[in-house]
């Protein structure tokens, strides 16, 4: 019984010490960026528009382009994720046309995200017109984002029992109100988590906005969906090799806030996934 | 024979992929009888009742020859939706949806497009009062559907089909997961309901099918073996297989 006891207290610590360093390196990027950042961070820092060759001055333009950025992504890629994750999980029958689909998704989530930023200059920037703008930034971001959000959707979806459609099939409700009441409801706090995963590694992503939407140096908020911005990502490459003579800390200080930008997305969807999952009543 | 059927089948076949479930089953089901089906696992009962409201197709290898009537009506000629609404089912374990008690209930009036917040009560009431639970559920019908005893949820079960107003209920072996005492409750249930719905039975519990219904059909590897009054089904089998059944030489 010692022997077994003993056994099981050595397997404990051993898979909680690699549980640890799992945390460690989180700990320590974060730890860093805020050590070397935050002397740098001020109301004038986050409020003011880049001056004297971004040497000085705030990044004010660069955060409200990433926020935009963020919210045209998800205004292109939740629904259209949502929906596709519905239909095929709901609606589509097995055959050699959703199979594609389905392996399209899979591909399309291994696509280096360079790939997608030549892609969304040449469609959207280029064939469609709509030059380097907010426009083609935020579809170029929502096409990369999609497998993820199609993928947690699915699964989401997939997860809900299949006595609940059956109890909604069987009272004579359609498929759309069997899904609408007896699925979504249920399955919207893993959407939730696919989505916000997405939509953070989007908030962060260079690539794609290289050619599509991002301005090197714009210290004015864009006129609308046409223009270009500033974005977090883009101007943290800037600052850091493209311009001699910048002050490390005022690169630290962009990393802190994007890292924060992020963390503040987690958060409102860890609210949103408490409220959704009070809704099922156990 | 019957007189007046509220629903026949004619050469029934069922498959699921090429799994032959229920073979060429001819069946008149009269107007308010309780109808008994029983037979040991896998001889067809449950896809027989599942093929009367089309509920099989919900799994995409099912298919399915011969005609069901229902009041006369070919059923491929009704919508599933509508069908589904005259033919309800109550499944083997109680299967409650993870919202309230009154949710729960008003579900199916909500699907139908009832609206208006009194006459869902008022069909949520008259629904519970039917499946003999309203007295017990009066005053919490606010609270979680799960936190409700398995007796309780399945007569809630019966409460929400009642509540689209089926001409039709089935029963998938309702009572396999309950104690004798709430089994009794949903068998007294059944019997209150009789004046006004025609319902069928599938039960592995042949005592049970004695005691609740008034003709029965006996099932044996997807065949139709022998239907008859209940009573000369049990004292006067005309097949040895449904005397060897009802005796308890196998299954």
């Amino acid at each position: 019984m010692n022997e077994a006891r003993f056994k099981q207290n050595v397997a404990f610590t051993v898979l909680g010490a690699l549980t640890l360093l799992i945390v460690i390196p989180i700990l320590l990027v974060i730890v860093y960026v805020a050590i070397n950042g935050a002397g740098a961070i001020s109301w004038s820092f986050l409020t003011e528009a880049p001056r004297n060759g971004m040497k000085a001055g705030g990044i004010f333009p660069a955060i409200v382009g990433t926020i935009l950025l963020v919210i045209g992504t998800m205004l292109f890629s939740l629904p259209l994720g949502v929906l596709s994750a519905i239909y095929l999980v709901e609606y589509a029958s097995d055959n050699l046309f959703t199979r594609m689909i389905k392996l399209s998704v899979v591909n399309l989530s291994g696509i280096p995200s360079i790939v997608y930023g030549l892609f969304g200059f040449t469609a959207f920037v280029i064939l469609l017109h709509f030059g380097t703008s907010i426009l083609a930034g935020s579809l170029t971001l929502a096409i990369m984002s999609l497998p993820v959000i199609i993928t947690a959707s699915k699964e989401a979806l997939e997860s809900v029992p299949f006595a609940y459609r059956e109890i909604s099939f069987s009272l004579g409700a359609t498929r759309w109100q069997t899904v609408r009441y007896c699925v979504l409801p249920y399955a919207i706090p893993g959407i939730l988590t696919g989505t916000v995963l997405s939509l953070s590694r989007a908030a962060g992503e260079t690539a794609p906005i290289l050619f599509t939407v991002a301005a090197f140096y714009l210290p004015r908020l864009p006129r609308g969906a046409f223009d270009q911005v500033m974005a977090l990502p883009y101007h943290l490459y800037v600052i850091s090799t493209q311009v001699p003579n910048i002050p490390l800390s005022l690169s630290f200080a962009t990393a802190l806030v994007l890292i924060a930008l992020v963390f503040l997305m987690n958060l409102v969807s860890i609210f949103l996934r408490a409220h959704y999952r009070k809704k099922r009543l156990w | 024979m019957v007189s007046e059927p509220v629903m026949q089948t004619f050469g029934l076949n069922c498959y699921f992929g090429s799994t032959h479930a229920v073979k060429n089953v001819s069946i008149e089901i009269a107007h308010n009888e309780i109808l008994g089906i029983i037979g040991p696992a896998n001889s067809g009962k449950t896809t027989f009742l599942r093929a009367i409201n089309r509920l099989n197709y919900l799994q995409r290898s099912y298919s399915q020859t011969g005609e069901i009537l229902l009041g006369g009506q070919d059923i491929r000629t009704i919508n599933d939706n509508l069908l589904r609404k005259k033919i309800g089912i109550i499944f083997a374990l109680p299967q409650v949806l993870p919202v309230t008690i009154f949710e729960n209930v008003a579900y199916g009036p909500k699907v139908h497009g009832i609206t208006g917040k009194e006459t869902v009560s008022r069909i949520v009431e008259e629904a519970l009062k039917k499946a003999y639970l309203w007295e017990e559920v009066k005053d919490r019908l606010q609270e979680p559907a799960v936190r409700l005893s398995g007796g309780q949820q399945q007569r809630l079960c019966i409460a929400r089909t009642l509540a689209v107003e089926p001409e039709v209920i089935l029963y998938d072996e309702p009572c396999s997961g309950l104690d004798p005492i709430s089994t009794a409750k949903v068998e007294d249930a059944m019997q209150q309901l009789k004046a006004d719905y025609t319902q069928i039975l599938v039960t592995n519990n042949t005592k049970q099918a004695s005691r609740v219904s008034e003709r029965c059909a006996f099932f044996l590897m997807g065949e139709l073996v022998e239907i008859g009054p209940t009573h000369d089904l049990f004292t006067k089998p005309q097949d040895t297989r449904t005397d060897d059944y009802i005796t308890g030489r196998f299954g």
